[in-house]
């Protein structure tokens, strides 16, 4: 117990000097914003994470919170004048409540027909965020997001919006290691282990899994929120199937049921179209076949799979040292 | 009443296409239990190959027709061996991702090879459109739902009659099963990728001359196949059919009744419903697990 | 104390009720009253009309050839299934309103016929879970560690500490237990259904791929459970071990009730030994 309590301490510890040392050491306007985006990612990655790692439940459609949090905030901050700070904590509830309102049919789903549910929503959601034009600006995009200031603390700087970013990002980290050594975080790996058995012990797993589908349209939103005041100008195609199933992917190669592997898949994922744009028009080819390359032969995510072939090389070694 | 027609006459064809699409997606599914992410990109293969054998190369249209077919094929096979066998664990969620990047990767591919721009492709017969009630039937409609009607009847044929196609119902009821009894079930798995792949790009080739081609149009093409096939309920064949004529026809009466801008929409809304409502889909008896 | 009061009462109530016991007839203080069960799976009939009752404290033997309907009677009774129709009364109570995890709470645990535990869970995680319908704390809870929540997980992990004792598993305590050896896997689903302390506890099969020395300890652990009061029913195909702690024994036989009474009323029965011997 302790070990592990002790392990988690300097993990943190050093995810903390890693975000110090990054913040505080780059310079380079890009890198920091490629960071930003990094951690942007990571908490989409985390909050999906938390539903199909452990809960073990699909969804296909999840950009459409990240997309309800950024056009929420938009709309709120940028035709209404509201600070931007109340218009986060709608876009949270708003994100929250649709969730709970979709999540309680969809949920009930399983396997195949839980993804195609989850991805007929995204597309609606996307769909709507085109098509009502008055208020979304349609499909040329938002423009107008005000920056996001707290007293005297202006996040204009690149460096000031990075450190905000990784902090929710730390928290979020945080908040995710408490659910699952909780109670309701062992109900919800039950549930990944085995479904009917986690019913028959007394779980309500269909409570809990619009619960765990709740908390990760929240963490969707605060990333969409984060975005939105980022870049200043969203569009329906930040949000479209495509971005649901990166996110997926981010999840599925980093490695699921995993904190850590949320990180390293956001990390991947962003940073991969960014080394890929010396290749052009080879970009979309290198990323399928990465995506595909991993699935087939590591499909527990690369964290795993790389632990995996390390484990095993320095079994062989032994062996050849004997 | 005449615009209405009109609407139906489109949304039929449409319909087809879609029903097309479903009845390769939901054939492959009922002989594999898989669920292609990939096959719009074998539709737009299907449209692309018709492009260039056709129109650019000028070969006879049945020739070129063959040719796109045979391409649709040939990718569904290496694709099935070389992305889907190698799958080191087989579960649903790992396939999809690979599916997923294969949809990437071929749209990848067809965009170094066929560019970012759209092509036309003229109508496959040069008569002129025929007047019903009023609303023009166009001779490529025809065209359309007889292929469709052919198509799905074929592999209703191939799967119910004969031998073949017999013994790869029974590799997706039971493998182990089907093997013992002496199936050669990897055979079986590669042979329904390639007529699912090849009945893609045979729904590629007749939407080519109604639509733009170019090498994003497979995704949306596909997703709404799945509605389709969903509708329908999954892994019937006659039930992907009619979902398929279905969300067409609900498609093009949605666009022209009430906004074309929700057109897209409403294959999603329909699905929302059916899995919601009714999750074994209209058409089949059989029951989701909703445990 | 109790227990003694409880097992004095129930020898005098088998005597009461043997094979003709009368259906109608509603005695409050029988923990389970199944009346009239039926249930098909498509054309086949998996139960047929089945009446039972079972008192506190009793271990019931629920035994039948293989397809006689027994898992199907177990899943009827812990809410997975519902009957066509007919109904189960636990306490005296109607259960067909009820949802799997609030007949949990009520009081009915089971274990399964093939051993589902959580694999990639610790065993004391597994008994953890098991705990879920007696501990409180939500997502709140979780997130605020506020001290009631860390007092009721201190305490919900004695708890577990102890019901591993009880079934002598501690030593793999902290073991994932999809790495146990079978025979201890067995045991550990019993812990875990012990820990959302049940009144009643059905068990599939517990014997099912165990060895003759495991079988005896799993003889002595019901035993003892037993002595805490908690009813059992159970499923098993080792005559020598149902025969042995049973105090009643329920035959099944293609989704009937073939006989109900003490484990020799049952063994001279002619149409059991027929559905046994007969048709071998």
């Amino acid at each position: 117990m302790d070990d592990n309590k002790k392990k988690q301490w300097t993990e943190n510890t050093i995810f903390l000097v890693v975000i110090l040392g990054c913040g505080l050491g780059v310079d380079n306007t890009y890198y920091l914003q490629i960071m930003t985006f990094i951690g942007i990612n990571t908490l989409l990655a985390l909050g999906l994470n938390m539903l199909m790692g452990y809960a073990g439940q699909v969804s296909l459609g999840h950009a459409a919170f990240y997309g309800i949090g950024a056009y929420t905030t938009a709309i709120l901050s940028g035709t209404y004048g509201i600070s931007p700070w109340a218009a986060l904590v709608c876009a949270v509830s708003c994100a929250v409540f649709i969730a709970f309102v979709v999540g309680l049919p969809t949920l009930k789903l399983s396997g195949y027909y839980l993804g195609m549910g989850t991805l007929g929503f995204g597309m609606i959601v996307n769909i709507l965020f085109r098509e009502w034009s008055t208020v979304t600006g349609g499909s040329s995009g938002f423009v107008g997001i005000p920056m996001l200031e707290a007293g005297p603390v202006s996040f204009m700087s690149g460096r000031n919006y990075f450190f905000l970013v990784w902090m929710v990002v730390l928290v979020a980290v945080l908040l995710c290691r408490r659910i699952l050594s909780s109670r309701m975080g062992r109900a919800l790996r039950s549930i990944h282990d085995g479904e009917n058995a986690s019913l028959a012990v007394g779980v309500n797993t269909h409570f809990l899994k619009l619960q765990i589908f709740m908390f990760s349209a929240a963490l969707g939103a605060v990333a969409g929120f984060l975005y939105a005041h980022f870049v200043m100008f969203i569009s329906p195609e930040s949000f479209g199937f495509m971005v649901s199933v990166k996110m997926v992917t981010m999840v599925v190669i980093g490695g699921m049921a995993s904190v850590w592997g949320a990180l390293l898949g956001a990390s991947l994922l962003t940073l991969l179209p960014e080394v890929l744009h010396g290749f052009a028009e080879y970009e979309m080819i290198i990323f399928g076949l990465i995506l595909m390359v991993v699935m087939i032969f590591m499909p527990q995510g690369l964290t795993r799979g790389l632990l995996d072939i390390y484990e095993h090389s320095r079994k062989r070694d032994k062996r050849h040292g004997n | 009443m005449q615009e209405i027609i009109q609407y139906l006459f489109s949304g039929i064809t449409t319909g087809a296409i879609y029903a097309v699409i479903a009845v390769g997606l939901s054939m492959l599914y009922s002989s594999t239990e898989l669920i292609n992410f990939a096959h719009g990109e074998f539709v737009m293969l299907g449209a692309m190959a018709i492009v260039t054998l056709w129109v650019h190369m000028a070969l006879p249209l049945p020739l070129a027709f063959a040719g796109a077919v045979a391409l649709g094929c040939c990718m569904g096979l290496l694709f099935e061996r070389l992305a889907i066998r190698t799958a080191r664990t087989p579960q649903p969620i790992v396939l999809v991702i690979i599916t997923v990047g294969a949809s990437i990767f071929l749209r990848g591919v067809a965009m170094i090879v066929w560019g970012k721009d759209p092509f036309s492709v003229p109508a496959f017969s040069r008569h002129d459109s025929i007047e019903i009630a009023g609303a023009a039937l166009l001779p490529q409609s025809i065209w359309i739902v007889g292929a469709a009607v052919l198509l799905a009847g074929g592999i209703h044929f191939f799967l119910k009659k004969t031998l073949t196609g017999k013994a790869m119902v029974a590799c997706a009821v039971n493998k182990k099963a089907a093997w013992l009894t002496g199936i050669p079930s990897e055979k079986m798995g590669i042979l329904a990728f390639a007529v699912s792949t090849g009945s893609g790009a045979v729904a590629g080739i007749f939407i080519a001359p109604i639509t733009m081609s170019s090498y994003d149009m497979g995704t949306m093409l596909g997703l709404k196949g799945f509605c389709a096939a969903m509708i329908g309920g999954l892994g019937s064949l006659w039930g992907a059919f009619a979902g398929g004529i279905l969300l067409g026809v609900l498609e093009s009466l949605g666009a022209g009744l009430i906004s074309s801008g929700l057109k897209d929409a409403i294959a999603f809304i329909l699905l929302l419903l059916i899995l919601y409502i009714c999750p074994g889909g209209l058409f089949s008896a059989k029951e989701a697990k909703r445990f | 104390m109790v227990t003694d009061s409880v097992k004095a009462f129930s020898k005098q109530s088998l005597g009461s009720c043997d094979i003709e016991c009368p259906k109608d007839i509603t005695r409050s203080h029988d923990i389970l009253n199944v009346r009239n069960l039926t249930k098909m799976f498509g054309g086949v009939t998996a139960q047929d009309d089945i009446s039972f009752s079972i008192e506190p404290g009793i271990v019931c033997g629920l035994i039948g050839p293989n397809g006689a309907g027994k898992t199907t009677l177990f899943n009827m009774i812990t809410g997975i299934y519902r009957p066509d129709s007919g109904q189960v009364l636990f306490n005296g109570r109607p259960t067909r309103k009820m949802a799997v995890h609030q007949l949990v709470r009520a009081g009915i645990a089971r274990t399964f016929q093939h051993v589902e535990l959580f694999g990639s869970m610790t065993l004391l995680e597994n008994v953890l879970v098991g705990m879920h319908v007696r501990t409180k704390s939500g997502f709140w809870g979780a997130v605020t560690r506020m001290p009631w929540v860390m007092r009721e997980e201190r305490r919900a992990r004695e708890k577990a500490m102890d019901l591993l004792e009880f079934t002598g598993l501690t030593q793999y305590a902290h073991r994932p237990a999809g790495d146990l050896p079978v025979g201890r896997q067995k045991m550990a689903e019993i812990a875990r259904a012990l820990a959302s302390e049940p009144k009643l506890l059905l068990l599939d099969e517990p014997a099912a791929g165990l060895n003759p020395v495991e079988t005896e300890a799993l003889g002595k652990l019901i035993q003892r459970v037993k002595e805490r009061a908690v009813t059992m029913m159970l499923v098993e195909h080792d005559m020598s071990l149902a025969m042995g702690i049973s105090d009643k024994v329920i035959v099944l036989d293609r989704g009937k009730k073939l006989a109900e009474g003490s484990p020799r009323e049952v063994q001279n029965n002619q149409a059991v030994m027929e559905a046994y011997l007969g048709r071998g």
